[in-house]
């Protein structure tokens, strides 16, 4: 279950800001999970509860954003949006394809008190 | 780790936009809160590690492969015939890793390649400092090949750039032909795949050909070698891709 140290990640981040920040602890983080990122949020979810136990995210309120999947046909050269990685082209049925979003996997917000 | 190696250390980059970072949303009365504006990857630190451990590998010309899959794929085995028969010509090293066991890395010490376990433990991937650290202690020759087996899994180790050159994932003709579709970002995120036990499709139910387009699907720039790593069909193409690799000679 990598969800684990992905949360162990978050929270060596958390407390790195909050330090910069001169604060104690972070009221709200907000992350951003692209759909095709491979990761489960319920696993996370899991995984955060044992992650931030005596830390700066204990008493957090964790947000997620989805990202949709999208890519580029590299046949017919449009955008589409994707539900899987092996989504072929919509619009041409081709297979070949540059992913442009869906992977993220980001801090983008820290509300630290 | 930079400071333990003493190599190219810096800072990780800190992505927050400068405008926009440390907004005081409140001054009046505390607690005071601050709103930052932050973007920062979470996996930032993996990718940093790793990019120091490709620095590593250029500076020494060392060839560094990632050999994923399921456990029981035959990675291992792969790998001690790789060894065995390219042992005059290219120098090996090797890093095992598995969550309990030194099995694997016995397996590999016997072909007279040295190695490196890293048990993991509760941990399903190996990351970049792992790699680093294994690094530092087994010290590869120049212009030597790296092979890393990662711990036998087809999800976690997906999201764990090490700074290898090529991420070979290995399937195996028992393990059904959906395996691309059911694990996308293991192939997505790979370089070469390897069907192995070819010697069994006569017994099992694996359509070679759909296995492959169902790769290509999650991964199109995929590159395949068909292989029997025990009876040895297919093994002279991977030989050969390997020796090319390893002589700079880009396939
Ligand atoms: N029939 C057949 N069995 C194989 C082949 N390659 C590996 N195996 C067997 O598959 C099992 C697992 O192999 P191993 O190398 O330990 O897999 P790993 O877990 O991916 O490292 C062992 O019993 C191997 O002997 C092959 O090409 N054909
Ligand atoms: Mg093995
Ligand atoms: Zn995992
Ligand atoms: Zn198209
Ligand atoms: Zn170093
Ligand atoms: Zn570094």
């Amino acid at each position: 279950m990598h969800e684990l140290s992905i949360a162990l990640s978050i929270v060596e981040i958390a407390e790195e800001e909050v330090k910069k920040a001169g604060g104690t602890q972070v009221e709200q983080i907000v992350l951003e999970i692209g759909s095709l990122a491979s990761i489960e949020e319920e696993a996370l979810a899991f995984a955060w509860q044992e992650a931030v136990k005596q830390t700066v995210l204990e008493k957090a309120i964790y947000v997620i954003q989805n990202t949709a999947g999208r890519a580029v046909c590299l046949a017919c050269k449009r955008e589409f949006e994707l539900s899987f990685m092996y989504d072929l082209c919509p619009f041409c049925g081709d297979f070949r394809k540059e992913l442009m979003q869906g992977k993220e996997l980001r801090i983008k917000s820290l509300i630290i008190i | 780790m930079c400071t333990t190696c003493g190599c190219s250390s810096d800072e990780p980059a800190n992505m927050a936009q400068p405008g926009l970072q440390a907004k005081p949303l409140s001054v009046a009365g505390p607690p005071q809160k601050q709103f930052h504006l932050l973007e920062r990857d979470v996996l930032q630190k993996n990718h940093h590690d790793a990019a120091h451990n490709r620095q590593h590998f250029e500076k020494s010309d060392v060839l560094a492969i990632n050999l994923v899959s399921s456990p029981g794929s035959g990675k291992t085995t792969l790998l001690e015939k790789t060894i065995l028969a390219l042992k005059d010509e290219i120098s090996f090293y090797v890093i095992e890793g598995d969550q309990q066991t030194m099995l694997d890395a016995n397996r590999i010490e016997a072909t007279g390649a040295p190695v490196i376990q890293i048990n993991t433990g509760k941990g399903c991937h190996l990351d970049a400092a792992m790699v680093h650290e294994a690094l530092h202690t087994m010290q590869p020759a120049r212009h030597s090949i790296l092979m890393i087996e990662n711990v036998g899994n087809l999800v976690c180790p997906a999201l764990f750039d090490l700074g290898e050159k090529y991420r070979v994932v290995t399937m195996s003709v028992t393990e059904g032909d959906d395996k691309p579709l059911k694990y996308p970002n293991m192939f997505e995120s790979a370089d070469i795949c390897v069907i192995n036990k070819v010697d069994l499709l006569p017994y099992v139910d694996f359509n070679l050909e759909k296995s492959k387009e169902h790769a290509l699907r999650v991964n199109h720039k995929l590159k395949f070698f068909e292989l029997s790593a025990t009876k040895g069909d297919g093994m002279a193409n991977w030989l050969n891709w390997l020796r090319l690799e390893h002589a700079g000679i880009p396939v």
